[in-house]
């Protein structure tokens, strides 16, 4: 355990002292959004009904942004190497930098949604569900991206192969995160058992992924 | 005791086997096809209620069932790549990923087709409908990514840990006409509710695609076989120069 969190620890710190990554996923968030309404008219009705997909979609675009660094300074520098006959198991090595992934780049553009949706017309009552189910949701878009970055490491135009490879694994999240937040702008009552589901796809890419991306990673370090 | 897949774990056996089937295949799938097409277009009656475009349900259908069941194979032959180790699987997982993206484009093309008559759309975003483009956009991953590793033998089993990760999308495709109640109908399987008159040439069809996937894979696997042999020997060619040329230099 103690493994597991040096790992994240020092993923963390890593992300902190660099810095850039996480201010290019927030730049890339902030200009998506800004550009949509430049595209479709600013028509603030219409912005107010569709903000909660927009920001769902350029959430899942910018943390895709971030995805292939995963593994990459890792793969690099040799670490990956060093990570995969240690001690410790190589699924819960990659669950560790997942889980990083997420504290880095999940949680802050989930909190950065709010603002975004303010720009959007986004309904001040919505915010919170927003919130809500992007933290619920997110630990899924950082653990199935860690199969896509585990997968696509020595790929050539490895970045747009990601894309292809993780955002169909992204459906079910985006489909259950806009459900749930269309539960709370109705005012019905599944909004609890819909954020349950989120909350449960979630639950379940954490279980598989690190398997499914460790096994990817030993057939390349090896 | 050997059985029969891990006999044909020899590729030259496989294609002696392959080599003799494969006709009969291939005839057995036309005259299928052609029997149920007549059937279709001069003996099964217009439905009572979507008239003449019912004929596109006989191959929609069987379409729909070989995307489905392509994504097995890859998903089968992955295990047997990841686990066992078997020379062909590799071969049989490769093979089968465009044969089964093409299926799954004929069973959206010709639900498409149907649904513009039938629904008013060409598209919904219906369960099984967004499922099925997912399973689509998965085989072309596949493909993507065993395209874009130099390294042979390490794009088959990456493709194969992805292909196992896939596969999740198998019971969500079969389940979703259940689990949410949407536009597109439940399947009606072989139940009663389907009148035989249209039920003998949908099974007709469907053996006829059946076969014709069969032979389809067979024969793009025959041909990767030929493929791997005709690199291997460059390489031994390449090798055999290199040491002819030194052999010269001294």
């Amino acid at each position: 355990m103690s493994g597991f969190l040096a790992l994240l620890r020092r993923d963390l710190m890593l992300a902190v002292r660099e810095g850039s990554a996480l201010g290019t996923a927030l730049g890339f968030y902030l200009v998506v959004v800004a550009m949509l309404p430049l595209g479709l008219g600013p028509d603030l009705k219409l912005l107010s009904r569709i903000a909660p997909g927009v920001l769902w979609i350029a959430l899942l675009l910018a943390a895709l942004l971030s995805l292939p660094r995963m593994f990459e300074a890792d793969h690099e520098d040799g670490s990956l190497e060093v990570m995969a006959t240690a001690p410790l198991p190589l699924e819960l090595a990659v669950a560790a930098k997942a889980l990083a992934h997420w504290i880095s780049t999940g949680i802050p553009l989930a909190l950065m949604a709010p603002i975004l949706g303010l720009m959007l017309n986004l309904e001040l009552a919505l915010t919170p569900a927003l919130v809500a189910t992007m933290l619920a949701g997110t630990p899924a878009v950082s653990f199935l991206g860690s199969i896509g970055a585990a997968l696509t490491l020595k790929a050539r135009r490895g970045g747009l192969l990601l894309a292809l490879l993780v955002l169909p694994l992204y459906v079910p999240t985006l489909i259950f995160g806009i459900s749930t937040i269309g539960f709370a702008s109705v005012g019905q009552d599944g909004f609890a058992a819909s954020l349950l589901v989120l909350m449960a796809v979630s639950v379940a890419s954490i279980a598989v992924a690190p398997v499914a991306a460790a096994a990817a990673l030993r057939l390349q370090v090896s | 005791m050997q059985t029969l897949t891990q006999r044909l774990a020899n590729p030259t056996r496989f294609m002696a086997f392959s080599g003799a089937i494969l006709p009969w295949m291939a005839v057995a799938s036309a005259l299928l096809i052609a029997y149920a097409m007549y059937l279709v277009f001069f003996v099964a009656p217009p439905d009572y209620q979507q008239g003449e475009t019912v004929k596109i349900m006989y191959i929609h259908v069987p379409s729909a069932w070989l995307a489905l069941g392509g994504y097995a194979i890859i998903a089968l032959s992955s295990f047997g790549l990841l686990v066992f180790r078997h020379p062909l699987a590799d071969v049989s997982a490769k093979a089968a990923a465009p044969i089964g993206a093409a299926f799954t484009l004929a069973a959206l093309i010709t639900g498409a087709l149907w649904g513009k008559p039938m629904w008013g759309t060409y598209w919904v975003w219906d369960a099984r409908l967004t499922s099925v483009l997912m399973l689509f956009f998965l085989y072309l991953g596949l493909i993507a990514l065993r395209s874009s590793l130099e390294d042979e033998a390490l794009a088959s089993k990456l493709t194969a840990v992805l292909a196992l990760v896939g596969v999740s999308i198998l019971p969500i495709i079969k389940f979703s006409v259940d689990w949410w109640n949407t536009l597109h109908q439940p399947s009606t399987g072989f139940t009663s509710s389907v009148d035989a008159s249209m039920r003998a040439p949908l099974l007709i069809s469907a053996a006829g695609f059946l076969l014709l996937f069969i032979a389809l894979h067979l024969k793009a696997m025959q041909n990767e076989i030929m493929r791997r042999r005709v690199k291997a020997m460059r390489v031994a060619e390449v090798e055999r120069g290199d040491r002819l040329m030194s052999a010269g230099a001294e």
